[in-house]
């Protein structure tokens, strides 16, 4: 496997978009988040995406492949929520291997393909860790601050079982995304730590915050530099923010990390802020335009959409980087 | 000029190679050169503050946090936090302690040193913290294997490390003890545990001086000179140590303690102590300190006589102690009162609350007053500040707590007000599946639960099934739905259509950041038809809205709503760029598709055409609908509750009066004559959108119009065809066409009360006969289901009638499901209307006389109202290919209709 910090000192990689806007297009029903694994379940799973990688990988496969073919260098597994902590919600704790394994190795199947066919530009998988729906630093008890839902041993324990499923189904990098409360994406490098030691590997990690409100804050009330320095200990690939805001809101953060953090540093907003609906109107082109104001500044390393992006909010940027990286040679 | 012999001058840090010391709490510390000395805060600690102890013995959380607070205020960079305590349960009082102040930007707002002799003590506080924190301490007590496995566990966990001059021989008291572990150590670390040289911290003891005892009078002295040697000597590390030890011996001499903290600090920072745990109000300005006493201090701490010790004791009887001040701000209380109670909230402050509501409440009549107006008041500067980013989530949440804290206060008085075990009704409230965000709808509880309604909270994540069941099994009369990210709008939705499927039909509240009436008036509503969905856009507002709902003004309530929120909705088909629309070959696949059964489609008894004339006035009076005759005159409201209406029934009833005697005499007199003609025909959808009829005549074909704005992914793009079989269906179907009238003969009457300016009874005999009409196309209506058609088996009530529970539609043209009103012309000619009933169209395809009513029959069971809506020309264009008249004519007719 080509070594990914090399290619980053000489080029932008770009990182795949959303995947459950591109599930939203399949309009799927119950029978498909049950099929072939769930199908006694006795309660809905329809919306439960991370199970389509079991119950209807095909599509997951398609929608990575539909990425790739948009120029992507970087794919996401579908395993978001692949911990035991949320798919408790579902009662599908006993998932959760499966879940990462595959999600891995569909992903890892598609990035391959590829590869044969253009071996000069590699293809990674990063596993996808998102932030669980329990907190570690905020009580769901407005009457009870002190109170927490959930330990830190609890949830590092959910995020090995997800970590050792995402490395031996063949990721290449771990991606902690989406943090917004610091001390579970510290569990979850913790995990990543304790998993990787046993296994005896090494791979590189990505963590990703988001910020998301006005305040420029996480929404456990960190700053953007506390952040950083908060998960710095990690010896990480790249830090940096996905979701919430769109690109143009970001800006100001990815200063504070290109400027703070030694580690590359990364964008994959989402494709604006959403409107009334919840849905998110920010075009390819629109978005591409706010994402070469990061490139002029040399802010960012990896590039990628969260949210309302598609393939071809992808592929615009894919150009971006294709047009910089030419102008970069003939300079 | 230093006190170390080996080195000279004041310590200039060396190692500027490798990165700074970063810490965090919310907000960052970066220890640089320039950052001098950090001063860590002391008093949150049982071993060091008898207060802090006697706080946690008890409890008594709350005022412990004020302790942490001071110190933050009194500009602590770091606090120190030990709970080592034989009576304490010190891992659990940790945890709690630590939890606490996550929820207190101003004091989380630092990094932490979790201060602990025990291990297991530290990590439950490195579980506890977000940010980079220190960890106070570990040592070579318990040997290198121990020292290895807590260092290895604390850089996993990513802080840095007070590192004690211990080992297992005993505590490092001399300078080259210090020097011999302190290097030890710092090459265990970081050779082998591969620690960050710069998170390494070294206390080298800073032990008590003027003790009497020989062996303590080089206490400071070496602690200084060790402080140089490791600055100098070990890359990166930095020096701290608790300096209030070093003044043990003058305990409650205040005077003398002070100078001797800060002529220490002096000392000790110009050799390179860069950290220290220290109380910044015991704290003298080194140069402050009387000449006098700062000599006899110096004197000791340096060990520059022999004597130095019995003349500092000697001097401190000559020094009186005395306590500083404690300062905190409290200018703001003298502001007033709304000032004072919106500051609290704000900045979270719980300390005055109680006493400013309480004066709130004695001026004000009523105690819910103080809800709705003071706290109120300062709760939206809370929101204001958090919409624009100078407050964020954590400090909200504390403004919440406060408001909660005030209205707890008030409960009683509420309490004491209302009717004995009376609520004015149940509200259940749920952040729905997915969702943790609660602070809005908490408040939305308080809020009502002080308006006397019963609040049953459900909590967060809340999945639909159980809201509904809770909601069945509670009966409670509204449900409220909240969230603030975008993914619980489609939660809400869910929500929606499942009230739908289990046939409720009580009103739903929607609140949240992310929700909007957009929203609620374009996705929820129309999905929840049986009950009225309201968008609540903030806590204060939720009182009136649920009100309203309760009240028996409901319907008028609910009317309004639904008028408000079609026209949001209206609003926002305009808004929608032309991208939203499917073009008509993309909504022809999305069409209304029906499972065709024989037993579905109803044969008629017989087909053709059937006359009346002269029909009885007597029958239809039963059938008419008075609502719309109100509605007339202006007086919106239903019949017959508007006749009891307290404002509007005295008029109502004159009018409904005046109305009876006019249609006894149209009755008696035969003022006017009712005409009709019905007809069913065997006919089959074609080319998606038309109709195909097989008349006597011959084939007629029935163009229709189809939906094209783009749906929600359940919704379709209907077209009336889609209600008849189609051809290749192979099923033989039917439609139906009528053409009623109830206006033959009134000119001559309008005519005669025309010309006696009698205005009033011209406007009611042209009311009345619009009435006749359409009672006369609702009794044809059904008797063509009963009798022509003859589907229909059971005789429905008027009321039923009114509100058509009936199957089978009859859609006008010119009208919502198919705004074409060129359509008219062929539905004419298959009736032979004009002849038949003498109703003509005019140019403008207007039915004369004008209390007509013309339509076609559908009935198959799914077959129901809609409006088409906004077409796009592509649709234009195809119906003027399909009727053979030129583009142009086709789109003057549907202009209105037309999205360009």
């Amino acid at each position: 496997m080509a070594d990914i910090k090399e290619i980053l000192k000489d080029r932008i990689l770009v990182l795949d978009g959303a995947m459950g806007t591109m599930i939203q297009r399949y309009k799927l029903t119950e029978e498909d988040f049950r099929k072939g694994w769930f199908e006694d379940h006795p309660s809905s799973l329809q919306g439960n995406n991370d199970l389509l990688v079991l119950t209807r990988p095909e599509i997951i496969r398609e929608i990575h492949e539909a990425y790739l073919e948009a120029g992507a260098d970087i794919l996401e597994t579908n395993t978001f929520s692949g911990t035991s902590i949320a798919q408790a919600d579902y009662g599908l704790e006993k998932a959760v291997y499966d879940i990462n394994f595959h999600g891995a190795k569909i992903a890892k199947e598609a990035c391959e393909k590829y590869n044969e066919l253009t071996p000069d530009k590699p293809r990674f998988v990063a596993g996808s860790i998102g932030p669980t729906n329990a907190t570690l630093s905020i009580s769901p008890d407005v009457n009870d601050p002190g109170y927490r839902a959930i330990t830190f041993e609890k949830l590092t324990e959910a995020y090995k079982e997800q970590v050792k499923g995402l490395i031996e189904g063949g990721s290449d990098i771990l991606l902690v995304e989406t943090v917004f409360d610091t001390l579970n994406a510290k569990s979850a490098l913790f995990a990543i730590n304790e998993v990787q030691e046993e296994l005896g590997t090494n791979l590189p990690v990505m963590v990703s915050g988001t910020i998301t409100d006005a305040s420029g804050r996480t929404l456990s009330g960190q700053t953007a530099e506390a952040f950083l320095i908060s998960v710095q200990h990690a010896d990480l690939l790249s830090i940096g923010l996905n979701c919430a805001l769109g690109a143009n809101a970001l800006r100001p953060y990815l200063q504070v990390l290109k400027k703070k953090a030694p580690f590359f540093v990364s964008a994959h907003p989402n494709a604006g802020l959403p409107n009334e609906m919840g849905e998110y109107d920010e075009t390819p082109e629109m978005m591409a335009d706010q994402i070469k104001t990061f490139l002029d500044e040399g802010l960012v390393n990896i590039v990628g959409g969260c949210c309302g992006t598609t393939p071809d909010h992808i592929k615009a940027m894919v150009e971006l980087v294709e047009n910089q990286t030419q102008y970069k040679k003939v300079s | 000029m230093s006190i170390h012999p080996d080195y000279t001058g004041k310590y200039e840090f060396k190692w500027s190679d490798l990165p700074p010391m970063k810490l965090s709490g919310l907000e960052a510390l970066v220890v640089t050169p320039d950052s001098n000395f950090i001063n860590v805060g002391e008093r949150t600690n049982v071993a060091g503050s008898r207060k802090f102890l006697r706080l946690i013995n008890e409890g008594n959380f709350d005022e412990a946090l004020s302790i942490a607070r001071d110190q933050v205020e009194g500009g602590a960079q770091i606090i120190d936090i030990n709970m080592d305590d034989g009576l304490i349960n010190g891992k659990e009082a940790m945890v709690k302690f630590l939890n606490l102040i996550a929820a207190e930007p101003d004091i989380a707002r630092v990094p932490v040193m979790i201060d602990s002799s025990k291990w297991e003590i530290i990590e439950a506080g490195l579980q506890c913290v977000q940010g980079k924190c220190v960890v106070n301490s570990i040592s070579l007590k318990e040997g290198e294997e121990e020292f290895i496995r807590q260092a290895k566990k604390i850089k996993q966990y990513g802080a840095a490390v007070v590192v004690m001059a211990f080992d297992e021989e005993g505590q490092a008291d001399t300078y080259e003890k210090r020097i011999q572990m302190c290097e030890r150590s710092y090459r265990i670390l970081v050779d082998q545990v591969k620690f960050p040289p710069q998170d390494i911290i070294f206390d080298p003891n800073v032990f008590p001086v003027a003790t009497g005892m020989d062996e303590h009078r080089k206490n400071a002295l070496d602690f200084f000179k060790a402080t140089r040697w490791i600055r100098e000597n070990l890359p990166g590390a930095h020096v701290s140590g608790g300096i209030s030890n070093v003044s043990f011996s003058f305990r409650g001499n205040n005077s003398v303690r002070e100078a001797m903290h800060s002529a220490f600090l002096y000392h000790a920072i110009k050799e390179g102590l860069d950290m220290g745990i220290v109380n910044p109000t015991m704290l003298e300005v080194y140069d402050d300190i009387p000449k006098d006493l700062l000599e006899h201090v110096e004197d000791v701490l340096l060990d520059r006589r022999e004597d130095a010790t019995e003349r500092l004791l000697e001097f401190a009887e000559t020094v009186t102690g005395s306590v500083k001040a404690k300062k905190v701000d409290l200018e703001w209380r003298k502001n007033n009162l709304q000032e004072r109670i919106t500051h609290s909230l704000v900045k979270g402050i719980t300390d005055f609350i109680e006493q400013d509501v309480e004066e709130a409440r004695l001026l004000v009549n009523k105690p819910i007053e103080v809800i709705e107006g003071h706290l109120m008041i300062g709760m939206n500067v809370v929101g204001d500040l958090f919409g624009s980013g100078k407050m964020f989530l954590p400090q909200v949440v504390k403004s919440a707590r406060v408001m909660k804290k005030a209205v707890a206060h008030l409960l009683p008085y509420i309490e004491a007000e209302k009717e004995e075990g009376q609520t004015n009704g149940k509200v259940l409230l749920a952040t729905v599946k997915g969702d943790v965000h609660d602070i809005g709808k908490n408040i939305v509880g308080v809020v009502l639960g002080c308006n006397n309604y019963e609040i049953i909270d459900l909590g967060v994540m809340v999945p639909a099934d159980k809201i509904l069941d809770e909601a069945k099994k509670q009966k409670v009369d509204i449900i409220g739905l909240s969230g603030l990210i975008t993914p619980s709008l489609d939660e809400m939705v869910h929500v929606a259509q499942e009230m739908e499927k289990m046939d409720m039909n009580i009103p739903l509240l929607i609140g949240g950041a992310t929700t909007s009436k957009v929203h609620t008036a374009v996705k929820i509503d129309q999905n929840y038809t049986k009950g009225q969905t309201v968008h609540v856009l903030d806590a204060s507002r939720s009182v009136t809205v649920v009100g309203s709902l309760l009240s028996e003004d409901r319907d008028n309530f609910n009317a309004k709503i639904k008028e408000e929120y079609e026209k949001v909705r209206v609003n926002y088909a305009k808004k929608k760029d032309f991208k939203k629309f499917l073009s008509l070959e993309e909504a022809r696949k999305n069409k209304y598709k029906i499972d065709w059964k024989q037993e579905d489609i109803a044969v008629p008894n017989f087909t053709g055409t059937k006359v009346f004339t002269d029909y009885s006035l007597q029958e239809l009076r039963d059938y008419i609908d008075w609502t719309p005759f109100f509605y007339t005159w202006e007086l919106k409201k239903k019949y017959p509750d508007i006749l009891k209406d307290t404002k509007l029934g005295a008029e109502a009833t004159q009018l409904f009066h005046d109305a009876q005697t006019m249609l006894n005499k149209i009755i008696e007199e035969k003022w006017l004559e009712a005409r009709a003609v019905v007809g069913i025909w065997p006919a089959n959808s074609v080319n998606d959108d038309d109709i195909e009829i097989e008349t006597p005549d011959g084939k007629h074909t029935q163009f229709g119009m189809r939906q094209q704005l783009q749906k929600v992914a359940s919704a379709k793009n209907e077209c009336l065809a889609d209600f008849v079989a189609p051809k290749e269906s192979g099923f033989q179907d039917y439609v139906g066409g009528f053409v009623v009238t109830a206006g033959v003969g009134i000119e001559k009457k309008l005519a005669e009360f025309e010309s006696d300016h009698d205005d009033y009874n011209a406007i009611m005999l042209k009311a009345l006969a619009d009435r006749l009409a359409e009672a006369f196309a609702e009794r044809m209506h059904e008797r063509v289901r009963q009798e022509f058609w003859g589907y229909e088996k059971e005789k429905l009530s008027n009321d039923d009638l009114i509100k058509e529970k009936y199957r089978g539609i009859r859609p006008a043209p010119g009208y919502p499901a198919n705004p074409d009103h060129t359509e008219k012309t062929g539905l004419f000619k298959i009736l032979n209307a004009t002849e038949l009933t003498g109703v003509t169209l005019t140019e403008s395809l207007a039915m004369m006389p004008a209390s007509s009513v013309s339509g076609w029959y559908f009935a198959h069971p799914e077959s129901h109202y809609f409006g088409v809506g906004k077409i796009k020309m592509d649709q234009v264009e195809s119906l003027a290919k399909r009727k053979g008249i030129s583009t142009d004519e086709m789109k003057r007719w549907l202009t209105p209709n037309l999205e360009e």
